[in-house]
């Protein structure tokens, strides 16, 4: 019952971590599958996204919730002025461009948070921070249940987002084929900038539900990489394959940092990501076809 | 542009392109070898370390610029050859043996890394080569029965015949040694096939393979020729620091080893040492600088790291062909003056490459 229990909880814990970093992996999807982009910097929106929020929160005591949804307004519409004014510009260079710009942008933003909100860790008041839900026996954290719930609530929007509504078909269509999309009157390149803004929406999102667990702080972009494994776990390309690969990636890292020796924590997600690329390139769920020549 | 007219084979097979290379880079190098004589220690030091950078700065250029390749973890390549020449030296070993075996080591370790990442081109190497950096650095500061931890690991001063190597006049004419014959190597790795072969993977892969090349094998070899030199590059930077801490070489290593190759200009020999300058000169630039900027901006400790960034954003969107690139401009500006045209440079437009197989 005790090794039950520890288990349960170690896969909580860990499903919860991969939450976050599905999150963020679904923002690398959601990007690449439109604009064959990858942002490196998806971390680091997720770390402004936060501090946005803690600005308004903790700052100038606005209410939780209306907090947190401003903040993901304020990110969003960072995410499209990004897309406008600096990546719009690279579309057509060579990937290994877009990769470095983004991992400059990633560097710009770090120390612009560090310049403005300074490198001390800070934290948010939650109605989650240390407090606990009871399931019959097992006693789980209600920060941790509270990033389940929260990343649930969020793809079902976005789910209901792109099935059920013109911009989210329209965005569909768009990422598919940009030249058919286009000309069926679909305006691309407005698309692709509302396509970064959903994407640094939900990281902010991601960005407010991590803190009651690990609070706010300048690192937290290194978030980022593990996110990779997610994408690359799910098969690069896929929106649900990005949330389960977090899942798995998480729950992976908790056992091995509890069943293997110390820093193996570290490197599972790591390991996760390179294992994948050599064994099994195409990821969990498969979308690529052969290439034409 | 001037163009060269060949009329021997002899021409073709030779290293320089015409005799006033010979001269150039002769009187290059006695400046250089006279240098540490004319100016202070620290700016030998200086120097030494910027020779470093541009070692490493070849190799990664082999990679990128030349094949094609991009590698986000070379900060890990660079580290194993530190490691690997500071454990042997202090297992007694000599200095003429840990160098060459530093290379060799890390080589090695470029072929292991390469040969899984053979089926990865563009994006996936790009995060592959990430994850190996990350989890190598994470070797280096667990593995504390051979690296030493966070304690760090000293690294013993070399000697070559007695000889000691010490001080900065030392370390300066080590590293410009390897200097000169790591380009000497690229040079003619360049014009033999097998940098042919690199530079045909690079411009389409789909057209090498036809003609007849075996890419599995030929991106292992760069791989491993790009490993190796910058192994090289680690174990010079080992005598450099004189004390190897694991947090030396992490991802911002990568980074700026990248930043190297893209400031300088992709796909030129010049642009690793154009590169290398920028790179190992900017660091003591912004300290210079601390204390004048505005508004306490000097006094955030990210500047470093933001304005790597912020160059390497400049540089991609207003001048992808770096520094080197600059050079040429201005270098065809006058031998064709009054009639450059502006347009001589101007990049050809490529609409969406799709990378994705479909």
């Amino acid at each position: 019952m005790e090794d039950a229990a520890r288990i349960l909880q170690l896969v909580v814990n860990g499903a919860a971590a991969g939450c976050i970093y599905g999150l963020i992996a679904l923002g690398f999807v959601l990007i690449y599958k439109a604009t064959e982009m990858v942002n490196f910097a998806q971390g680091e929106i997720m770390m402004l996204g936060a501090f946005v929020a803690f600005g308004l929160i903790a700052k100038w005591g606005v209410n939780y919730w209306i907090g947190t949804l401003v903040a993901i307004g304020i990110t969003a519409t960072f995410g499209y002025c990004l897309d406008v004014v600096i990546l719009r510009r690279v579309i057509g260079q060579p990937q290994f461009a877009v990769v470095m710009l983004t991992l400059g942008l990633a560097f710009i933003f770090r120390a612009a948070a560090g310049f403005i909100w300074g490198y001390d860790p800070v934290g948010i008041e939650t109605p989650f921070t240390n407090r606990t839900v009871r399931f019959g026996d097992i006693v789980l954290g209600a920060d941790n249940v509270s990033i389940i719930v929260g990343t649930v609530v969020l793809c079902a929007v976005l789910y209901v987002f792109f099935s059920r509504t013109k911009l989210g078909v329209a965005m569909q269509a768009a990422s598919q084929n940009q030249l058919a999309a286009y000309y069926m009157g679909i305006p691309v390149r407005t698309i692709f900038s509302l396509i970064w803004a959903i994407s640094a929406g939900v990281a902010a999102g991601a960005g407010v539900l991590l803190c009651p667990v690990s609070g706010i702080d300048v690192n937290m972009g290194i978030l980022g990489i593990k996110a990779f494994a997610a994408a690359v776990l799910g098969g690069f390309g896929s929106i649900p394959g990005a949330l389960v690969g977090g899942v798995l990636v998480g729950v992976l890292e908790q056992f091995a940092g509890y069943y293997l020796p110390p820093g193996s924590q570290d490197v599972a997600s790591n390991v996760v990501l390179l294992a994948t690329l050599i064994l099994w390139p195409a990821g969990l769920f498969a979308q690529s076809q052969r290439k034409r020549v | 542009m001037r163009s060269f007219f060949k009329t021997r084979y002899e021409q073709d097979l030779s290293i320089a392109r015409h005799g006033g290379d010979y001269v150039w880079y002769g009187l290059l190098i006695v400046v250089l070898l006279a240098i540490p004589s004319l100016i202070g220690e620290f700016y030998v030091k200086e120097m030494a370390g910027l020779f470093i950078f541009s070692i490493a700065g070849v190799g990664l250029m082999l990679l990128i610029g030349y094949t094609g390749l991009i590698s986000l973890g070379h900060a890990a390549f660079l580290g194993i050859g530190a490691y690997t020449n500071a454990v042997l030296l202090a297992q007694g070993v000599p200095f003429l043996i840990t160098l060459p075996a530093a290379g060799l080591v890390t080589a090695f370790a470029g072929v292991v890394i390469g040969i899984p990442t053979l089926r990865m081109t563009g994006l996936y190497l790009a995060i592959a080569t990430l994850a190996f950096g990350g989890i190598l650095a994470n070797v280096f500061a667990k593995w504390e029965h051979v690296t030493g931890g966070f304690d760090g690991f000293p690294v013993k001063t070399p000697d070559i015949f007695g000889m000691k190597i010490a001080g900065a006049d030392g370390i300066y004419f080590l590293s410009l040694a390897v200097l000169v014959f790591v380009m000497w190597l690229a040079a003619n790795v360049l014009r033999s096939p097998l940098g042919r072969a690199m530079v045909a993977i690079r411009d389409s892969e789909i057209s090498a393979q036809s003609m007849g090349i075996n890419l599995a094998r030929y991106k292992t070899i760069a791989f491993a020729i790009s490993a190796g030199i910058t192994g090289l590059a680690g174990a010079l930077f080992g005598h450099y620091v004189r004390h190897l801490a694991p947090d030396a070489f992490e991802i911002l290593l990568s980074i700026q080893l990248v930043t190297i190759v893209f400031v300088g200009g992709l796909g030129s020999l010049h642009g690793a040492v154009f590169g290398a300058i920028f790179v190992a000169l900017l660091p003591q630039f912004i300290a210079i600088m601390r204390d004048t900027l505005p508004f306490g901006i000097g006094n955030t400790p990210g500047l470093e790291p933001a304005t790597f960034g912020l160059i390497l954003v400049l540089c991609i969107l207003f001048a992808p062909h770096g520094m080197y690139g600059g050079w040429l401009k201005i270098k065809a500006y006058f031998t064709a003056f009054p009639l450059y045209r502006r347009t001589g440079f101007r990049r050809q437009k490529s609409y969406a490459k799709s990378e994705r197989l479909r």
